[in-house]
């Protein structure tokens, strides 16, 4: 960074403070000079100078301007950053496909690195012929397109006990959103020949860790694809490349990546991530295991604490996520009173079975402070609960599956914060 | 050999391979391998390869995960759980160690280096006396406290029939009032006293592509 360019950015601060200040909106086209905008009136150096060349980027990369949408971490909630979590920058992204190098991580022994020539798939235990796929055997199995949201169970889960992280980043971007290409699970299986004691699979991944999880066979034989592509290219390596398991609706630590097994048994394994990990504690200390669907949740994205109103009061933009895992998306209701009152949103586009949706509320902001507040509808008939209606049935000890209301409480100066309310 | 299936595609997975592979232990004990290993023994082993974030007495150190303890604190407000407190299953301990432990250095436990540590956290709960030997025949014999602390997720019977009904849409309350807000917690990282997420995140992202290309 320049000199110059610290400069602008600190007067630009400076002006949006004062002009919010001032109660006035931002300057923009809007506001013309005697002399008129010198953006428009003096030639500017893209308009005379020459761009870059078609050789200049093989693989792009965003516009600098946009440095901050990007993956962050946060130190205190893991013993260090291998085993961890980082969050999507759902705050400054809109519609509904998540570019995947922002896309959220989570692992359990890190990213690994595992080639395409050096990749296999067993399918073992109860079937006719165990059998060992290349990558390239997978390429050759007929495929199947789908959008599916990826939600890590515990999203939102530092909410549980009261407001505390600061931007919707933080409390609800364990998620992505990706069109993903591949192989569904049941083909994979009928080509070894599921055996009739075969009741569930146990899949696990090809790194340290193992992820191993177990899957009933009803589900394994429904919608669960064996990716390889998302969002047209390959998975990336934090991301399970070259091949991970895609569980529509279900909480995203059965979403094994660098996916390498797949046993059918005839019952669970109880493994470590279901049983140490996964389970949701109640307030009597009894722990329900096998929460695998992710309810139907919503939160609005802006404004919201990252993405405060800079423009004053007038036209404004109240835009969200919605999803749930049990169906589609068919209606959200945005309340900016805190739930006193509510209106319906319009969704983007209608709906789809346990992909994100995207929604938008256009209000005329009369610079009042505003509790925000979104509530999904699935296909369901669920209605998304509140955090306390939530909390009357599990106590504040499940970690998970905290799909409750979020309240942001935007100030006259258009600043949101994570509050919770009454 | 190619498979039997639809596509002919894939090859027969040979007994060696998956062996190689096949290594979960389910809670009947099904998939222990023949071996023992006693709390003596793992208690060396522990000391040597898990303690440095463990802890000694597997009580765990800093952030990371304490593995004895928290007995009695399921319903506490901040639950202690561990192997002996929370886990189900003895068969989830020696999978996951085997598989999965030491962290950074996974898969080089023997056999019987896995039942010794796994004594070893048995004895660290209390669970088992000093001179007790784990073996793959007495395996199933060891009560875990909370074996009968889960219950099949039941949301279907106690949530979904609240929250399918028909919510109100105006005048749904008199009073709203703020009962906890995030800023007073403070928590969050990349703040700056300017208060600014954004403007502080760049320049973290920038700061920190200054270092990478030094």
């Amino acid at each position: 960074m320049t000199a110059s360019d610290k400069g602008t950015k600190a007067s630009r601060r400076a002006f949006l403070k004062g002009a919010l200040a001032a109660g006035g909106t931002v300057a923009g086209a809007g506001a013309a000079r005697a002399s008129g905008d010198p953006l428009i009136t003096e030639t500017q150096p893209w308009a005379q100078y020459l761009g870059e060349g078609v050789d200049a980027t093989p693989y792009g990369m965003p516009i600098r301007f946009e440095d901050d949408v990007v993956r962050r971490n946060v130190e205190w909630l893991t013993a260090d950053t291998i085993s961890s979590i980082n969050f999507t920058p759902i705050h400054a992204l809109d519609g509904t496909i998540t570019p995947q190098g922002c896309a959220f991580e989570r692992h359990h022994s890190g990213a690994i690195e595992l080639r395409k020539q050096d990749y296999r798939l067993m399918i073992n235990g109860l079937v006719d012929q165990p059998l060992v796929f290349t990558y390239d055997d997978l390429e050759r199995f007929p495929r199947e397109q789908h959008v599916y949201f990826c939600e890590c169970a515990a999203n939102t889960g530092m909410e549980w006990a009261g407001a505390q992280l600061n931007g919707a980043q933080f409390t609800h971007g364990m998620i992505h959103n990706m069109e993903y290409t591949g192989v569904p699970l049941r083909t994979l299986l009928e080509e070894a020949g599921v055996q009739t004691e075969g009741k569930w699979v146990f899949v696990e991944g090809a790194d340290a860790s193992s992820n191993g999880r177990s899957i009933p066979m009803d589900k394994a034989l429904d919608d669960v694809l064996v990716a390889f592509k998302a969002n047209g290219e390959a998975l990336r390596k934090e991301h399970g490349y070259p091949v991970r398991l895609v569980v529509p609706g279900w909480e995203g630590n059965m979403w094994v990546k660098w996916l390498r097994r797949v046993e059918v048994t005839d019952g669970p394994v109880e493994s470590r991530e279901e049983t140490s990990k996964y389970t949701d504690t109640l307030a009597d200390g009894t722990s329900r295991k096998w929460t695998w669907e992710m309810d139907a949740k919503s939160v609005v994205t802006s404004p919201s604490p990252q993405s405060p109103i800079k423009h004053g009061p007038g036209p404004l933009v109240i835009t969200g996520l919605a999803w749930s895992g049990r169906g589609a998306i068919t209606q959200v209701d945005v309340s900016i009173d805190g739930g006193k009152n509510w209106q319906t949103a319009r969704l983007a586009a209608p709906g789809q079975d346990k992909a994100l949706a995207r929604f938008y509320l256009d209000i005329e902001w009369d610079g009042s402070e505003m509790l925000l507040q979104s509530r999904a509808h699935d296909s369901t008939g669920y209605v998304q609960p509140t955090k306390d209606a939530l909390r009357e049935i599990r106590g504040e000890n499940s970690i998970y599956h905290n799909n409750g209301i979020q309240t942001w409480w935007v100030n006259s100066d258009g600043e949101a914060e994570n509050v919770e309310v009454s | 050999a190619a498979s039997d299936g639809p596509y002919g595609l894939g090859r027969e997975a040979l007994p060696e391979e998956i062996a190689a592979w096949n290594h979960e232990v389910m809670p009947d004990g099904t998939g222990l391998p023949e071996g023992a290993g006693s709390v003596e023994e793992g208690e060396m082993l522990f000391s040597e390869k898990c303690a440095v974030c463990h802890g000694d007495f597997a009580e765990g150190v800093g952030n990371w995960p304490p593995l004895a303890g928290g007995e009695d604190t399921l319903a506490d407000k901040d639950p202690v759980k561990t192997v002996g407190s929370y886990w189900p299953y003895l068969s989830t301990a020696w999978d996951y160690v085997h598989r999965s432990m030491p962290y950074g250095n996974a898969q080089t436990l023997s056999d019987d280096e896995v039942y010794a540590i796994v004594a070893y956290i048995l004895y660290s709960n209390y669970l088992v006396e000093y001179d007790f030997t784990l073996t793959k025949d007495n395996f199933l014999d060891v009560e875990m406290p909370n074996a009968d602390g889960f219950i099949v997720d039941d949301r279907e019977e106690t949530e979904f029939p609240t929250f399918t009904q028909e919510p109100c849409m105006s005048d749904c309350k008199d009073e709203v009032e703020i009962t906890m807000r995030a800023a007073v917690l403070d928590v969050t990282p990349e703040e700056e006293s300017e208060g600014e997420d954004q403007a502080s995140a760049e320049q973290a992202q920038e700061a920190a592509a200054g270092e990478g290309a030094a």
